[in-house]
C-alpha cells in the first residue's frame, strides 16, 4: 500500500494497522455511515438490489483470494456456492439446524466440495484448469438434480426463515444489516489472509508456481489451501443467497454467474481486496441497468431485449476493461489518489 | 441390437457437430496459442444467419453459402482486430477471458438479433438420408462428415504444402522469431480467426438447416470443449476423432445408464464433462496433444 508522505508507524501496531491515515477513516466513516443508512431512505427494489450486491461481494472475495492472487482460475465458482446454498438448506429444512450454525457448515461444507475438485489443480493449470473448473460446476449441477430427496431436484427446496438468537431476519431490513456486517467481516477477513504467510505464498504461486516451489513454498497444501479458502467464501454466499429467497433452486446458480464473478475481478482490478468490491458493484448495476432499460427496447426490438442486454452490457465492460483498463477500477482510483497527492507535481 | 445402432449413428451424427466447433478451437489455439471459447457462439451466430438468408430473404442455397462465408470473413476480421489483437502479450488469463466475453456478447446479439426463437429451417438444403438396414443415418451426421472432411483436407494441405500454411506452423512455434524473420504474425492471426470463423459459420449454417438452432446451441460448445481436452489442444485430427468418441459415449451412456439412475438421469448433458475431468486428471495432453516442457 503507498502511503502520503508523513505517515510514519511509530511502533508495530502502527505498522500493522490496516487503515493509516486520516483520510482513510473519514472515507471509511462515510461509506459504512452510506451503507448502513440505505434502508432509511431506499425503496425496497434498491434495499434488495444492495442485500444482493452484498451477497455478491462476499463471492467475490473468495474468487479473488483463488484466482486474483493464487491464480488458480476458476470458472466454477457459482457451482460451489450451490454447494453452500444447498447444503444451509438441507440443514435448516431437513436437519433443523438453526441458521447461526448452518451457514458456517455450509461454507465448510463447500470448501470441502472445492478442495475435492481443487485436486486436479495440483498436475494441470491455466486453460486445462478452467476447464476441470467448468466439468465441476456441471457435475455438481447435475448432482444436485439426481438426489431428489434430499434436494427436492428441479422443484426446490424451502428454507424456514432465519432467526438469529432469537432476532428474526425475516425483515428484509434487519437481513440485509447481517448481510452487510458478514461483507464487513469478509472484507477484513480477505483482507488479513493475504497478509499472512498463505497469502504470500498464493501470490508467489501465481507469479511462477515452479519458481515458487523450487523457493520451498509447498504447492499440494497451497493450491488446496486457496482452493478451501475461496469456496467457503463461496459457499457462505450461496448460503447468504438460498436464505434470502428462503428458496434453494439451481436455477438460482447459473453458470453464467461464474463468468460474471470473474468479470468483476477484470471490471475491479485483479488480486485487490477493494477491487472484488469496485467489480461486483460495477456488474451488478450494469445488470439492474439492463433489466430496466431492457423492457422499454422491448417494443424496438424483440421482446426477449432484455435478457440479451443483461448479457451484452457486462461482456462489453468486461470487453472494455480488459483492453483500457486491465488492472481495473482499483488501479485507476490509486492513479487519481496518486495524483491529487502528489498535485502539484 | 437395433438400439444399439440408432444410438450409435445418433451419437455420431453429435460427434460430428462436436467435431465442427472443436476444428475452430484448435486452428485458432495452433496458431495464436489463444483459447477461443466462443466458437460454439460462432456456430450459433452462422446457422442464425442461415436462417435469415434462407427464410426470410430467400437466397438460393449456393447465394446463401457465399453470403455466410462474406459473414464469417466480417466476424473472423472484426473479432480479432477489435477484442484480440489490443491483448497480444498478455496473459493467457485475459484471452480467456476475452472469449468468454465475447461469448456473452454473442449470446446477446442472438437473443436481441432473433429473439433466441427456436428456428429451424427443413427441406431448405439437399436432403441427405442413408438406410443401413433398419437404421437410418441421420442427415446431420452426414452433412458434418462432408463438411469437417473437406475442411480437414484443405487444412492439412494449406497447412503443409502452401507459403502462408508455413508462416502458420512457424508462428504457432515461436512468435518473436516468426517476426523478426518478416513474417507479419498479426497478418496470420487475423487469417486464423477468419479460418475458424468462416468453418463456424458455414458449419452453423449446414446443421441449422438439419436439426433447426437455438441459444442452447452455444451451450453445445461448453462440451465441444470436452472434445478438445480429449482430442489434444493442437491436433486437428484428434478434435475429429475425440468428437465421434465422445458423441457415441454420450449417446450410449444416456441410452442404456439413463434409466437406471434414480431421478430421470440427464447422463446425456453431464457425461462430456465427466470423461474431460478423467482426461485432465489422468493425461492432460490428451490423446493427440503435444507435450510441453515448461522451463523457469
Amino acid at each position: 500500500m503507498r502511503l502520503p508522505s508523513g505517515t510514519y508507524a511509530q511502533n508495530y501496531g502502527q505498522d500493522g494497522a490496516l487503515v493509516r491515515t486520516k483520510a482513510n477513516w473519514a472515507f471509511l466513516a462515510v461509506v459504512i455511515v452510506f451503507v448502513f443508512t440505505i434502508p432509511q431512505w431506499a425503496s425496497n427494489s434498491f434495499l434488495a438490489l444492495s442485500t444482493v450486491i452484498g451477497i455478491t461481494i462476499i463471492s467475490a472475495h473468495g474468487l479473488n483470494i483463488l484466482t486474483g492472487n493464487c491464480g488458480l482460475v476458476s470458472l466454477g465458482h457459482s457451482g460451489f456456492m450451490m454447494v453452500g446454498g444447498y447444503a444451509l438448506a438441507i440443514l435448516c429444512a431437513k436437519g433443523g439446524l438453526p441458521f447461526w450454525l448452518a451457514l458456517p457448515i455450509s461454507g465448510l461444507v463447500a470448501g470441502v466440495v472445492g478442495i475435492i475438485f481443487g485436486l486436479p489443480s495440483l498436475r494441470i493449470k491455466g486453460f486445462y484448469l478452467i476447464m476441470a473448473t467448468v466439468a465441476a460446476y456441471f457435475i455438481i449441477h447435475w448432482l444436485v438434480l439426481q438426489f431428489r430427496s434430499l434436494t427436492g431436484a428441479t422443484e426446490g427446496l424451502k428454507v424456514p426463515s432465519p432467526d438469529l438468537f432469537g432476532l428474526s431476519l425475516r425483515d428484509r431490513t434487519h437481513y440485509y444489516y447481517f448481510v452487510m456486517v458478514l461483507v464487513i467481516l469478509a472484507t477484513i477477513v480477505a483482507t488479513n489472509i493475504l497478509r499472512t504467510r498463505a497469502g504470500r505464498a498464493f501470490v508467489a504461486i501465481r507469479d511462477n508456481d515452479l519458481a515458487a516451489e523450487v523457493m520451498g513454498v509447498n504447492l499440494f497444501s497451497y493450491k488446496l489451501q486457496a482452493f478451501f479458502i475461496g469456496n467457503v467464501f463461496a459457499g457462505i454466499a450461496g448460503g447468504l443467497s438460498v436464505q434470502y429467497y428462503m428458496y434453494a433452486n439451481v436455477e438460482q446458480f447459473p453458470f453464467f454467474d461464474s463468468v460474471w464473478l470473474l468479470g468483476m475481478l477484470i471490471v475491479g482490478g485483479m488480486g485487490s481486496v477493494s477491487g472484488a468490491i469496485y467489480g461486483a458493484i460495477a456488474i451488478k448495476l450494469l445488470q439492474q441497468l439492463a433489466t430496466k432499460i431492457g423492457p422499454s427496447l422491448a417494443d424496438l426490438v424483440n421482446p426477449q431485449a432484455a435478457v440479451g442486454l443483461g448479457l451484452i452490457l457486462p461482456s462489453l465492460a468486461i470487453i472494455l476493461f480488459l483492453i483500457f483498463a486491465p488492472r481495473g477500477i482499483s488501479h485507476i482510483w490509486e492513479r487519481l489518489r496518486n495524483y491529487y497527492q502528489a498535485w502539484p507535481f | 441390437m437395433t438400439f444399439f445402432f440408432q444410438l450409435f449413428v445418433t451419437g455420431l451424427a453429435l460427434g460430428m457437430m462436436y467435431a465442427l466447433i472443436a476444428i475452430g478451437f484448435v486452428i485458432i489455439f495452433k496458431c495464436s496459442q489463444a483459447f477461443n471459447i466462443a466458437q460454439g457462439q460462432i456456430v450459433m451466430l452462422g446457422a442464425y444467419f442461415g436462417y435469415t438468408f434462407l427464410m426470410p430473404l430467400r437466397l438460393p442455397v449456393w447465394a446463401a453459402i457465399i453470403a455466410s462465408i462474406a459473414v464469417g470473413v466480417v466476424m473472423g476480421l472484426v473479432v480479432e482486430r477489435l477484442a484480440l489483437r489490443p491483448l497480444l502479450g498478455q496473459p493467457a488469463l485475459a484471452i480467456v477471458m476475452m472469449t468468454i466475453a465475447l461469448a456473452g456478447v454473442m449470446d446477446g446479439i442472438a437473443i436481441m438479433g432473433w429473439g433466441g426463437n427456436y428456428v429451424t429451417y427443413h427441406d431448405v438444403l439437399p436432403e441427405l438420408t442413408l438406410k443401413l438396414g433398419a437404421v437410418s443415418v441421420p442427415p446431420s451426421s452426414l452433412l458434418g462428415l462432408i463438411v469437417s472432411v473437406i475442411v480437414v483436407a484443405i487444412l492439412m494441405f494449406v497447412f503443409r504444402y502452401t507459403k502462408i500454411g508455413l508462416a502458420m506452423r512457424a508462428t504457432a512455434e515461436d512468435e518473436q522469431v516468426t517476426r523478426s524473420l518478416g513474417i507479419k504474425a498479426t497478418m496470420v492471426y487475423a487469417l486464423v480467426w477468419v479460418v475458424a470463423c468462416v468453418v463456424g459459420v458455414v458449419g452453423g449454417v449446414l446443421l441449422g438447416g438439419v436439426s433447426g438452432v437455438s441459444p442452447p446451441l452455444s451451450e453445445i460448445g461448453l462440451k465441444a470443449l470436452a472434445v478438445v481436452i480429449l482430442g489434444g489442444l493442437d491436433s486437428i485430427g484428434g478434435a475429429i476423432l475425440a468428437g465421434i468418441i465422445l458423441g457415441i459415449l454420450e449417446n450410449l451412456a444416456a441410452g442404456y445408464l439413463d434409466p437406471l439412475m434414480p431421478s430421470g438421469g440427464g447422463l446425456a448433458g453431464v457425461f462430456p464433462f465427466i470423461i474431460m475431468l478423467a482426461v485432465l486428471i489422468l493425461k492432460p495432453h490428451g490423446l493427440f496433444g503435444l507435450k510441453r516442457i515448461e522451463r523457469i
